[in-house]
């Protein structure tokens, strides 16, 4: 690796796989015959794989490869896979290839490694069978995994009657070494999602979670613990634990732990799970100097506090865990993050390396009688071992208008894709038929070899003899066989009725609208106007800065308002961001690519055209109604004080005992979930009050204390400064009265102390609750407004919750910042350069298209009753002025997403969906039960 | 050559002109590398990829997926991994 920014060298080791990737057509038949047994790596050594085999089921590319273990590679013996290959792609010859490649910028993306509990022996790991580590158990629960899904315990792989899981294992340890000091982030949640999951397995399973602290700090999870926790015979015990043995005979594992009804206890389980945490990937030291980059205190890459996908080195951009444990959301939004950075810094180069697609010129078939080709997919065995393949080709030969049908092993393959376009050519084919899989994944890809062959894509249907036929019925493979024909049959009917259909092209607006000018609206306006595009950003308030202005340090201690007046600084100064303050968005109004936006504003009124809209409109802090707030001037939020530490407020200087009070007015029944922020602020509040004056008293009482991630060392270097933690129960909130001792007046405060077992009394001079985060007022509106979704707690709701953490399901309308979730700062900015990336994937099109799968109003039908906006959930319908016959429904094609929900209300029937017409439909189901049967059915019912 | 041997493809500067030029625009350079085929790695190529880069995503695993591919199920929705 060598250069720099815009022009790097990096030289590649390609190991050979020794099978030729254009020849394998992933058909399995060299690992069925491949006599090299040995533990399988990806199912965490359980079960066994071969020296050749693919490396998982879904695994992209789907294709085999060889490895160490291959007896020809170790002593020149075997070579049975090559004599068993049909298409000759096993390849001794294929060497290492050292590539070199020149690149303008870098992302690292090389993820984590789970803590390996054997190193330490911990929790009987390596040294009992029945105790695994929680990536095993993700294994043994995968229908793909070793016992193709059946929960077995390795000692004598009988199903567990009795789980315990053990908690940040590896996480949260400083002594003995070999742990992390770090919090994992992701164990308590993922622990719950097993828990669940055994129990949907088998109810009767008991399980036990052995934790400390429940960390249900992410968007919804808190409502996920409430629904793992109260499952029947479910436990979750907060205690440390030790694994004191086993049972000679049935190898259960025996755990001590302590309660405070019961005091210490052995018990005994069938099977013990590790919640093992998250270390640096493997050989980080070895990466981090080959790429030149610091890493931190824990062996992550170090990043910038205020930009956590920027690396020590120019050009060097993390995503994902590399920059320490993050769950899977996160990581897709440093993902785009760190693109949209690579975007900024090679704005220049855009588009210089891509080729665009050509197409020939389409045929118009729509006259011609139908010449059909059935291409029926093996899938390797998935189909080809229930399904008698062959006997289907030659059923569809016999079905009207199929003139021509074929086998392939895998018709998703490329040379089997080229191949179906090539006889589309030659059989002159006007439709066709590829019976495989579900079109979810693949239908895109056969639509494009019709393209490829200069028919319309629309004349391409999938009849699913897969996840519908051969996946369900397996041991059935007589009537499976005939069910394939039938669906063939079916797809054969449809296919008659196609039609060729028009997507609609639409030219992108290359502008973006930001609503909300805090961290999260500013940082993102600016990544997309540094790629070259004009901003609008609009903020409600008459200053730029959000809820930011009321921070002034962070954990890390960066110096909030030096940072955030910075930020203001290049945002007026960016030639290409409008800003508007005072502003209010008084309508909008378009689709994807095409907005016009109202905007009323200090600079008066305003309209502007825009391709893409973000919504980081922020959030705001609950105002207490409990614990005296508003009574007594002595009790403030966590802000609040925070203001007051730093502003040297008199009343803070002199005071000798604080008391926090955690989680106000959120994990309730009003606000079911947990605000995040609140543990670390008061953690960052306490060790500031400490330092100011090391003898005063700090309290901080607590539900579960959630310093996730690195945070846990603040709340540790806390603890270790005298800052006291005292738990609550919400059953018992701390009692608040004013009074005076020993003449000085106080707030007493009292509350049970479960390790003690009484009550105890505190005398404090200032308190301060962590007030929630709630959402901001302005939310309704903006969700009228963009037609953007809410989740139960009122912030918005992005389109998936993993996958698509950074946009609306509204097309064109993006998310980042705390009105997703409540965040840390180094969270928000994540997430604004995340939305920039997806923007920028938007507005670097000149054009998008939209499907021609859309629903259409038969106007001469249509009764105005407007059922069918109704039921429209994207708006695509309004009542349209006609000419002959008045008011009547309209389609905006662009909005429509073709879902049919129209259809199935509209009494008349006169709304159609494109590609999916009742005719179309119907003759599937005729296809199905033909005519005799229906009639012989009635008359039986008779 | 024999299994395990190093098979050295030329230095781009070693060739002459015509030939570097063809290598540059067909064959190794791109606009950005990302190291690591896990969900995040993927993601950042496809978007890298939408907005008009050309990218080499490289893994050090016969198939890219990383550990997400091993996972069962993702919370807090419990949808399917892959």
């Amino acid at each position: 690796m060598e250069g720099e920014t815009g022009n790097f060298k990096v030289k590649l080791r390609k190991k050979p796989r020794y099978v030729r990737e254009d020849k394998c057509t992933g058909c399995n038949t060299c690992t069925e015959y491949c006599p090299v047994q040995y533990p399988d790596e990806f199912n965490q050594d359980i079960s066994n794989n071969k020296a050749i085999h693919i490396y998982y089921s879904q695994a992209i590319p789907l294709i085999t490869y060889i490895d160490e273990n291959c007896l020809y590679l170790k002593e020149e013996k075997c070579r049975i896979c090559e004599a068993v290959c049909q298409n000759e792609a096993i390849d001794f010859n294929q060497t290492e290839e050292i590539m070199e490649i020149s690149v303008g910028a870098v992302i690292l993306a090389p993820g984590y490694e789970e803590f390996d509990p054997k190193i330490r022996a911990d929790f009987g790991a390596g040294r009992y069978d029945n105790v695994i580590t929680s990536m095993d158990y993700e294994r043994l629960t995968d229908s793909t995994g070793p016992y193709e899904g059946q929960i077995l315990r390795p000692s004598d792989l009988k199903p567990p009657q009795k789980v315990a899981w053990i908690q940040c294992v590896g996480s949260r340890q400083v002594n003995p070494p070999g742990a992390n000091s770090y919090c994992s982030s992701v164990c308590c949640t993922y622990t719950q999602k097993q828990v669940i999951l055994t129990k949907e397995h088998d109810p009767e399973t008991e399980c036990t979670v052995f934790h400390n602290d429940i960390r249900s700090f992410g968007k919804d999870f808190e409502r996920f613990f409430q629904r793992a926790e109260e499952l029947p015979d479910v436990r979750f015990i907060r205690s440390y634990v030790s694994v004191t043995g086993k049972d000679p005979e049935t190898e259960n594992v025996i755990i001590k732990y302590t309660t405070p009804e019961e005091g210490v206890k052995e018990e005994e389980f069938d099977l013990v799970i590790l919640s093992v945490g998250l270390n640096p990937p493997p050989d980080v030291e070895g990466l981090a100097k080959k790429f030149g980059l610091e890493l931190n205190d824990h062996g992550f890459c170090k990043t910038n506090p205020v930009n956590p996908m920027e690396t020590s080195r120019p050009g060097f951009y993390v995503s994902g865990a590399f920059q320490g444990p993050l769950e899977i959301p996160e990581t897709v939004v440093t993902a785009s993050g760190a693109g949209s950075q690579c975007g900024e810094l090679l704005s220049y180069r855009k588009g210089d390396l891509s080729v665009e697609r050509v197409y020939p010129p389409e045929k118009d078939v729509s006259l011609e009688e139908p010449r059909i080709g059935v291409f029926v997919c093996h899938c390797g065995a998935n189909i080809g071992r229930v399904v008698n393949v062959p006997s289907t080709v030659d059923y569809a030969l016999t079905l009207p208008n199929v003139v021509y049908a074929q086998e392939q092993l895998f018709s998703c393959a490329t040379n089997s894709a080229e191949e179906i376009t090539e006889m589309i050519k030659e059989k002159d084919l006007n439709r066709v038929i590829v019976a495989a899989c579900s079109p979810r994944t693949l239908e895109m890809l056969f639509r494009d070899t019709l393209r490829e062959a200069g028919l319309n894509q629309y004349y391409y249907e999938m009849a699913n003899i897969r996840e519908h036929c051969s996946w369900v019925h397996p041991r059935q493979k007589d009537e499976a066989n005939q069910k394939a024909k039938d669906i063939i049959r079916m797809a054969v009917a449809r296919t008659h009725h196609l039609e060729p259909l028009m997507e609609i092209k639409l030219p992108v607006d290359k502008k973006a609208l930001v609503v909300g000018g805090g961290v999260a609206g500013m940082t993102c306006a600016l990544s997309i106007a540094e790629q070259g595009h004009q901003v609008y950003l609009v903020e409600r308030e008459t200053e730029l800065g959000g809820t930011a202005r009321q921070v002034y340090e962070t954990l890390e201690g960066l110096n909030v308002q030096a940072f955030l007046s910075d930020l203001i600084k290049k945002v007026y100064r960016h030639p290409l961001i409008h800003v508007y303050t005072g502003a209010e968005i008084t309508g909008t109004a378009g689709y994807i690519g095409n907005f016009t936006t109202k905007i009323q504003s200090t600079r008066g009124n305003t309209e502007v055209k825009h391709g893409a809209t973000v919504i980081a409109t922020g959030a705001d802090v609950y105002t207490p109604t409990e614990y005296l707030y508003g009574e007594d001037d002595r009790v403030m939020t966590h802000l609040e004080l925070e203001e007051k530490i730093a502003t040297e407020d008199e009343m803070i200087a002199g005071a000798e005992t604080i008391v926090m009070i955690q989680c106000v007015g959120c994990r309730n029944e009003d606000r079911n979930y947990c605000s995040r922020i609140c543990c670390n602020e008061s953690v960052k509040n306490a060790l500031q009050l400490k330092e100011k004056n090391p003898e005063r008293d700090v309290y901080i009482l607590f539900r579960d204390m959630r310093t996730y991630g690195y945070n846990e060392d603040y709340y540790r270097e806390a603890a270790g400064k005298g800052v006291v933690f005292i738990r609550y129960e919400p059953e018992q909130e701390p009692q608040l009265e004013p009074a005076e001792e020993e003449g000085r007046p106080v707030i007493k405060v009292t509350l049970p102390d479960y390790v003690l077992q009484k009550n105890i009394e505190l005398d404090a001079d200032v308190i301060a609750l962590a007030a929630a985060v709630i959402p901001s007022a302005g939310t309704r509106e903006v969700e009228n407004l963009f037609k953007v979704g809410l989740n139960p707690d009122g912030f918005f709701k992005e389109a998936h919750v993993k996958l698509r953490p950074l946009e609306f399901s509204a097309e064109g309308v993006y998310l980042c910042g705390i009105a997703h979730y409540p965040k840390m700062i180094s969270e928000t900015i994540s997430q604004a350069y995340g939305a920039a990336g997806r923007v920028l994937a938007l507005l670097s099109n000149d054009i998008i298209t939209a499907s021609g799968a859309i629903c259409e109003v038969d106007k001469n039908k249509c009764v105005t009753c407007g059922a069918c906006i109704d039921a429209c959930a994207y708006g695509a319908i309004e009542f349209e002025e006609t000419d002959e016959a008045g008011l009547k429904a309209a389609v905006n094609p662009v909005l429509c997403k073709g879902d049919g929900l129209c259809n199935a209300v509209c009494p008349t029937g006169a709304i159609q969906l494109k590609h999916f017409t009742d005719e179309e439909l119907l003759s599937q189901i005729d296809a199905v039960v033909p005519e005799e049967e229906v009639a012989e059915t009635k008359e039986t019912a008779v | 050559m024999k299994p395990g041997e190093v098979k050295k493809l030329d230095h781009p500067t070693d060739l002459n002109g015509e030939q570097l030029i063809k290598n540059l625009a067909g064959g190794n350079l791109g606009d950005v590398m990302v190291v690591g085929g896990g969900v995040s790695g993927i993601q950042a190529s496809l978007d890298l990829a939408a907005v008009g880069f050309k990218v080499y995503l490289v893994d050090r695993a016969p198939a890219i997926g990383g550990h997400m591919a091993q996972l069962d199920k993702t919370f807090p929705t419990n949808d399917c991994s892959m």
